[in-house]
């Protein structure tokens, strides 16, 4: 550790093992979290980690402005408990994307205050103030200052300048990416895709612009001619891009957008990590940044695309023609009473639960039908299929709030061969991920991707509003099938009047 | 500290992340993600950092956002995370569905 380092930081090696100590638990506290028993107590443990690092930062030399900090904690402190307070578990997957956009936010503003840091050491130096003032400015350096060799070069160090760019521009894009997932999920932007003409050669130019400012930064990195408003023009060209992005992908393939740009937020906090030389920011980056990824590319193989597929190509656009043929095919449907009926002299139901069931409500509802049904001796089980909802794992969630044994709740793989010997699928809300066209069609746009095998089933029953295709836009000819019962409604009217007439049997 | 440590301990992260992270069943991914996310608002650290030596009103305007944000970010998230995780704990004691497991309670 450099001497300037020590002079900043008195207690250097002290706060060294603190900060080792404090991302020793945030990984301790996610590995808890591999069992649903202990993984209340793994956030416990994530957060004393969060709590002695930012405790220590505290307590750095150099940290003052202290009216501002104490009143920027108390804010967020009240905001972020309130929010997390209220928001219904439905609506997770919003919430995950607004924090996830204020951490990338945080990274970006952190970044540009970094950069101009340096521009002002620079003013300092062109308008050759004496060096004491200077050497005033060093000591409020804090970390930063130990990368910087001033006696030998004047200029921002690429290793500082380099990871402070990244900080900024993945930032920027994840915190504008997320808020428009955000207000997607939130239906205050349309879900439909929603595209300029033209959008990815606008992109792509927008990505150019980036690499062309970072080069220009890169290459200007003298104290002296730091170029600010070419900064702040990336910060907003990247958000530009994290808006252009997102923008184009419907809501039925947020799940992956949310964990790629939780991937980026950790990224991007990894970088910011090493422009400040922080072993804490570093580490738990990285490990948010592996979780976005393996989130990412899990969601994008059970939707059998690649992440730039999701990502770039504008599916769901009302081109898709699927199957093709468009003339009225018969159907049946049967009352709530009827499908009580059916249900109730069933050995085994398994329940697919999908968005429209979050969009409902109804996963109290969906419980109490199971009572019911366990009460008549029937086995009751839920088929969970990845990409489900609107994040990793969204159905999981809310069936536990509605008080689900998480024994009942099977994986794709693990209840697909059981299904032959079910008597009767009950599908809530889901739609694509059930439809057969992914096994049987080559020329459907889900072709490919791994389906809940609902039409191996002896009977199915399918609760939904009305005919009307899927977010894919694709027909789905599992409607179709002679199994097939359609229960038309809201999910939660049907599921509580199937409660009600399975009382009166 | 020099780029290679910190790079070192960047690749370290990354296999321990991916070691870790890989073994937590799809059931918990939403609170994993939530979590995650909670320990990304670690960027408060960032700004408590650089707001020490902004002097400038924009400078320390970018400090204090960058502190709400990122305080709402670890508050929320782990708090929020908590709510979820309440709701997986407490249930292991009925493995299979019994039929006497009827006593019906409001939440």
């Amino acid at each position: 550790m450099s001497t300037v380092f020590a002079a900043l930081a008195p207690d250097s090696s002290l706060v060294a093992i603190l900060y080792i100590v404090s991302f020793s638990l945030f990984i301790f506290g996610i590995k808890l979290g591999t069992h649903p028993t202990s993984a209340r107590r793994g956030n416990g443990v994530a957060a004393i980690g969060m709590a002695v690092a930012v405790i220590t930062t505290l307590c750095l030399k150099g940290v003052g402005n202290w009216g501002i900090i104490i009143a920027g904690i108390l804010v967020g402190t009240i905001v972020g408990a309130v929010a997390s307070k209220r928001v219904k578990m439905t609506e997770m997957p919003q919430m995950v994307a607004l924090y996830n956009g204020l951490g990338g936010g945080a990274i970006a503003l952190i970044a540009w205050s970094e950069y101009r840091h340096w521009v002002h050491l620079g003013d300092a130096i062109s308008s050759k103030q004496a060096s004491d003032s200077l050497i005033v400015q060093l000591e409020h350096l804090s970390v930063v200052i130990s990368k910087a060799n001033f006696s030998i070069s004047a200029s921002v160090p690429l290793e500082v300048m380099i990871p402070t760019l990244l900080a900024m521009v993945i930032g920027s894009i994840s915190f504008w990416g997320s808020n428009v997932a955000f207000g997607k999920l939130q239906e205050i932007i349309p879900s439909q895709p929603l595209a300029l003409p033209g959008q990815k050669i606008i992109n792509g130019a927008l990505l150019l612009l980036l690499i062309a400012g970072g080069i220009y930064l890169g290459v200007n990195n003298g104290l002296t001619d730091l170029n600010q408003p070419v900064f702040v023009l990336m910060l907003v060209v990247a958000g530009l891009l994290g808006l252009g992005v997102v923008m184009p992908i419907g809501g039925a393939d947020m799940p992956v957008v949310i964990s790629l740009l939780n991937a980026f937020t950790g990224l991007s906090a990894a970088a910011a990590g090493i422009a400040l030389d922080n072993t804490a920011l570093i580490v738990a980056g990285t490990l948010v940044g592996s979780s976005g990824t393996i989130l990412t590319l899990e969601m994008a193989t059970a939707m059998n695309r690649s992440v730039a597929n999701i990502l770039f190509a504008g599916f769901g656009s009302p081109a898709a023609g699927g199957g093709g043929d468009q003339e009225q095919r018969p159907y049946r449907s049967m009352n709530a009473q009827d499908a009580a009926i059916q249900l109730a002299y069933a050995d085994s139901v398994v329940i697919v639960p999908g968005y429209g069931l979050a969009v409902a409500q109804a996963q109290h509802a969906v419980k109490e039908m199971a009572d019911e049904l366990n009460k008549k001796g029937v086995t009751v089980n839920y088929a969970i299929h990845p990409v489900a909802g609107r994040m990793p794992g969204h159905m999981n969630v809310l069936l536990a709030e509605a008080d689900v044994p998480y024994d009942q709740l099977k994986e794709m793989d693990e209840i697909n061969p059981e299904l032959p010997q079910t008597d009767v699928c009950v599908v809530i809300g889901a739609n694509d991920v059930t439809n057969p066209a992914a096994k049987t069609d080559e020329s459907s746009p889900i072709y490919g991707m791994p389906i809940i095998e609902v039409d191996e089933a002896q009977q199915v029953l399918v609760l939904k509003r009305s005919m009307s295709a899927g977010f894919a836009g694709i027909d789905n000819d599992l409607f179709y099938n002679e199994k097939t019962s359609m229960v038309f409604g809201d999910a939660k009217g049907t599921v509580q009047e199937i409660v009600t007439e399975l009382g009166n049997l | 500290m020099n780029l290679v440590t910190e790079i070192t301990i960047l690749v370290l992260a990354v296999f321990v992340g991916f070691e870790v992270i890989s073994k937590v069943p799809t059931t918990l991914h939403t609170p994993l993600m939530s979590q995650t996310n909670a320990i990304h608002g670690i960027v408060l650290l960032g700004g408590l950092i650089v707001v020490g030596y902004s002097s400038d009103f924009l400078g320390q305007l970018i400090g204090f956002i960058a502190i709400v944000f990122g305080t709402i970010n670890i508050v929320g998230g782990f708090m929020v995370t908590d709510r979820m995780l309440e709701m997986f704990g407490p249930k292991k004691k009925k493995p299979a569905p019994s039929a006497d497991d009827s006593p019906e309670d409001g939440k």
